[in-house]
């Protein structure tokens, strides 16, 4: 029996790399052996996405991308189709999971330096990843067509009107109308379905083929390349299949039930998830009393609101997410890993974090003058954080890093 | 020693009771979403049973009735040709019905209800093109035999007054009787029997 | 640890915030498990509410299973406007006359619970008062100026506004309406009626996602499973990771 296996995949093997792929992804992916609980975020964005496509098939067999229709295909989908709510509920509460577990994973990313030399293209695969993420959650939002998508998405695409000459233009060639209408409908249904999703499963390809032409940074933010035995093998490294895939799935069934427990008890999660202005169906004629972006474009568009100048608040929103690009070139700190920072890069990040959630949270709320001048300090310390990088990042930063990761850590 | 082969067992234990639990897990998520491609509730809704009213309807005068998007046949028989279905046998395929689906009601040689009264799915059951209704007698196109029936012109099956497949054509079974009750004399309700079968 | 404590304020925090200040919510008793008071609340649904707002998104035969009654019953005492009972609950005013009456169409019920929240509509239903300014000589409470009568008001009766003085910032005093009273009374006490538009509320909660329904059913079954599943996985690291520690 394992005879006939083996030359079985002998016969592939001499015909496509199906074991090389395995051995160098996988079996022989040597990793560090000290990662921690916040290294789960990777695999669990992959299966997230993986749930978003295939939840997302399923809704497209039932959805109808017509503005006459739209709206009440998705109560068709909710009431009509045999569990029709569940697959809708997996796919909304899957777009709210991507972006926890991406923040979690940038979030780890930053703090261990994964961003760090020679990792700055699986860092700039990633922001691409992030950034066609948002696109393609703003563009998902649009098809319910409720209030809360229209007006979204009526605001989102204003944004571009900002721009200087060409601004009305190219807020009127994304519409295809006048305003938010059928035609948009239509074009976001197609970029939502198939060219952003493309986009994405080709940059997840190219974020993993870059990090597995590095190898993995660590909690210690040790190279484990650099010590190897004589076989060639990383001293510190294991290999990531049996080792990790079995940790991974540990991660995969904790998630797994945090999510079930949302689908199945709280998809609406208070009106974070799922908005309560989007069970009206879109009036082109009547805009809500409080319009807000879901929760994870909040921060962005608290900075959005903290500047009194349409052009220049559009110019600050898409700093905020530019200057996240630029941060393997802004840190000029030797260590990598925030245990071996120094104490001005450790408060630095703490401020960042609080003004992150801040201003997510400010993103919110109906504009207020406290939440306004709350909103402009936030922004003054999210771009503080970056621009002043260069200047505090080197600063008393420990001079003692360990070389190997030591047992017991 | 002893441990490391104790050690193996464990490990190849708990390896299957987690690709176990994985797999009956996956099969688990796999049901909703195979059962989401069923007919929903608003297809089963359009699906639901029609009324054929009858009160008008001639001897000889074959009406259509839309069901679940299907044409239901309902055609008035003369006595002759009633008369007639009995000496067909030997030219049927499946004379007495019985690998064919019809109500239970509908199970006799006129596979009606009422012997005058004939319920047909207009669907033919070889590969789903819908038959004509041809009444005249040895027709050019039919040949002498031909005694008046039902001709498909996809691939030329033949069935007789009550949609019993003539053998040697293509079509394998006896067109279908939709389940259907009478309300009133006048009034056919198809796609419900009333619970009676 | 501060941290955590913001994350947490901010996901209890609630969002209605957006909306506050304005009026206090009484809170209903949600519990669409309870198929009696579902069954009333149907009863009032289609007696007091179908005339004028639809209900498209619910089928009867929805309904008729989901609440326990059977379609002969559906048929007999909860249709009324001749439709089948696989239609969804219409209504035959057209939009222009509705417009003509009202001033505005009266808005489809079917997610109305999802976006105005039950506490919110068992407030408004129970916050008619006489105002004689306005068309049809009331007014509500939580929603000023609306373009609906009372039309539960066979039931409730007529409440008065009873007025209180409050000193604005400058010193000057104002009226406000403090509190409502029966004054012309209906077919049911205040009790009653309380819980009549309780288990109407019920009914509309249950309406803007008969789902919720199956998902409660389902959903700790499959937390089981998970729970088992995590267990397992667990063992699994734990012994693989014997290799490394």
């Amino acid at each position: 029996m394992s005879g006939m296996l083996k030359n079985a995949l002998g016969w592939i093997d001499d015909r496509f790399p199906l074991s090389k792929v395995w051995n160098e992804h996988l079996a022989e992916y040597y990793a560090p052996k000290n990662f921690n609980w916040m290294y789960y975020f990777g695999s669990l964005a992959i299966l997230v996405l993986v749930n978003q496509i295939i939840t997302g098939i399923f809704l497209t067999i039932h959805y109808k991308p017509d503005a006459k229709l739209a709206f009440d295909s998705v109560e068709y989908i909710m009431r009509d189709v045999e569990w029709g709510w569940l697959i809708r509920y997996m796919h909304s509460t899957g777009a709210s999971a991507f972006f926890i577990v991406v923040y979690l994973h940038m979030f780890r990313g930053l703090i261990y330096g994964s961003f760090k030399k020679p990792r700055e293209l699986v860092w700039t695969f990633g922001m691409i990843i992030y950034v066609a993420l948002m696109a393609e959650a703003f563009m998902g939002y649009l098809l319910p067509w409720g209030q809360m998508s229209y007006w979204g998405a009526q605001v989102i695409v204003s944004l571009f009107g900002a721009i200087p000459y060409v601004g009305e233009d190219l807020a009127l060639w994304l519409r295809g109308d006048y305003v938010i209408s059928d035609a948009t409908l239509n074009r976001f249904f197609a970029f939502h379905v198939i060219a952003i999703p493309l986009v994405l499963v080709i940059l997840v390809f190219m974020h993993i083929v870059a990090l597995h032409a590095v190898g993995s940074n660590n909690p210690e933010g040790i190279e484990i390349k650099k010590h190897k035995d004589e076989k060639g093998i990383p001293l510190d490294g294991i290999p990531f299949h049996p080792y990790y895939s079995v940790k991974d799935l540990v991660g995969v069934g904790v998630f797994l039930f945090i999510f079930a427990l949302i689908i199945f008890y709280m998809p609406e999660m208070g009106g974070y998830f799922l908005e309560h202005a989007n069970f009206i169906p879109a009036d082109p004629l009547k805009t809500p009393e409080h319009i807000a972006p879901v929760w994870y474009f909040t921060p962005f568009y608290a900075v959005l609101r903290a500047v009194p100048d349409k052009f220049l608040g559009v110019v600050a929103m898409a700093g905020a997410i530019i200057v996240l690009f630029l941060l393997p070139w802004l840190d000029r700190g030797k260590n990598k890993s925030i245990r071996y920072r120094g104490p001005v890069f450790k408060a630095a990040i703490i401020a960042f974090v609080i003004s992150f959630i801040g201003l997510g949270y400010f993103g919110m709320q109906p504009v207020t003058s406290v939440g306004t001048w709350f909103s402009r300090f936030f922004s003054l310390v999210y771009f503080a954080f970056f621009l002043l990088m260069p200047f505090y990042s080197t600063i008393g930063e420990d001079k003692y890093v360990p070389e190997r990761v030591e047992e017991d850590k | 020693m002893v441990e490391q082969v104790e050690d193996k067992r464990r490990r190849l234990f708990l390896t299957a009771a987690a690709t176990t639990i994985t797999g009956v897990g996956a099969a688990y998520v796999a049901v909703p979403f195979l059962a989401s491609m069923n007919p929903s509730d608003r297809a089963k809704a359009a699906g639901a049973p029609v009324e054929a009213d009858i009160s008008k309807l001639e001897e000889g005068q074959l009406i259509r009735v839309e069901w679940r998007g299907k044409p239901v046949w309902v055609l008035k028989r003369t006595q002759t040709v009633i008369a007639q279905l009995e000496g067909m046998t030997d030219k049927l395929r499946d004379p007495d019905s019985n690998e064919s689906e019809q109500p239970e009601s509908c199970k006799n040689i006129t596979r009606s209800i009422k012997p005058e009264i004939f319920l047909a799915v207009g669907i033919c059951t070889h590969l789903g093109c819908s038959p004509t209704f041809r009444p005249d007698v040895a027709p050019e196109d039919l040949g002498p035999d031909w005694k008046g029936g039902f001709f498909c012109p996809c691939h030329g099956s033949r069935f007789d007054y009550s949609g019993r497949v003539y053998s040697s054509v293509p079509a394998p079974l006896n067109l279908v009787v939709p389940p259907h009750q009478y309300l009133t004399d006048s009034r056919i309700l198809i796609g419900s029997d009333g619970g009676q079968a | 640890m501060r941290q955590l404590l913001f994350i947490i304020f901010l996901l209890v925090a609630p969002q209605t915030y957006a909306a506050g200040g304005k009026i206090h919510l009484e809170s209903a008793t949600i519990d669409i498990s309870n198929e009696a008071s579902l069954q009333r609340g149907a009863k009032y649904f289609v007696n007091y509410c179908l005339g004028c707002h639809s209900a498209k998104q619910l089928r009867y035969s929805r309904m008729s299973k989901d609440l326990n009654i059977s379609p002969e019953l559906t048929e007999l005492n909860l249709m009324f406007t001749g439709e089948k009972i696989f239609d969804g609950m219409n209504i035959s005013m057209t939009v222009e006359d509705a417009e003509k009456w009202f001033g505005v169409a009266p808005p489809d019920l079917s997610l109305i619970a999802r976006s105005r929240g039950a506490d919110w509509l068992y407030t408004y239903l129970k916050s008619f008062y006489m105002d004689d300014s306005r068309p049809f000589g009331v007014n509500n409470l939580v929603f000023p100026d609306v373009g609906m009568p009372h039309a539960l008001a066979d039931l409730q009766g007529l409440q008065a506004p009873i007025y209180k003085e409050v000193e604005r910032e400058d010193g000057t005093f104002k009226k406000v309406i403090d509190r409502l009273e029966v004054v012309v009374p209906g077919r049911f006490t205040e009790k009653g009626y309380d819980s009549a538009m309780n288990d109407l509320v019920n009914f509309l909660v249950y309406m803007g996602e008969p789902a919720k329904l199956e998902r409660q059913r389902l959903g700790w079954k499959v937390l089981l499973f998970l729970l088992v599943m995590i267990g397992i996985f667990y063992l699994l690291k734990k012994e693989f990771w014997k290799d490394i520690h």
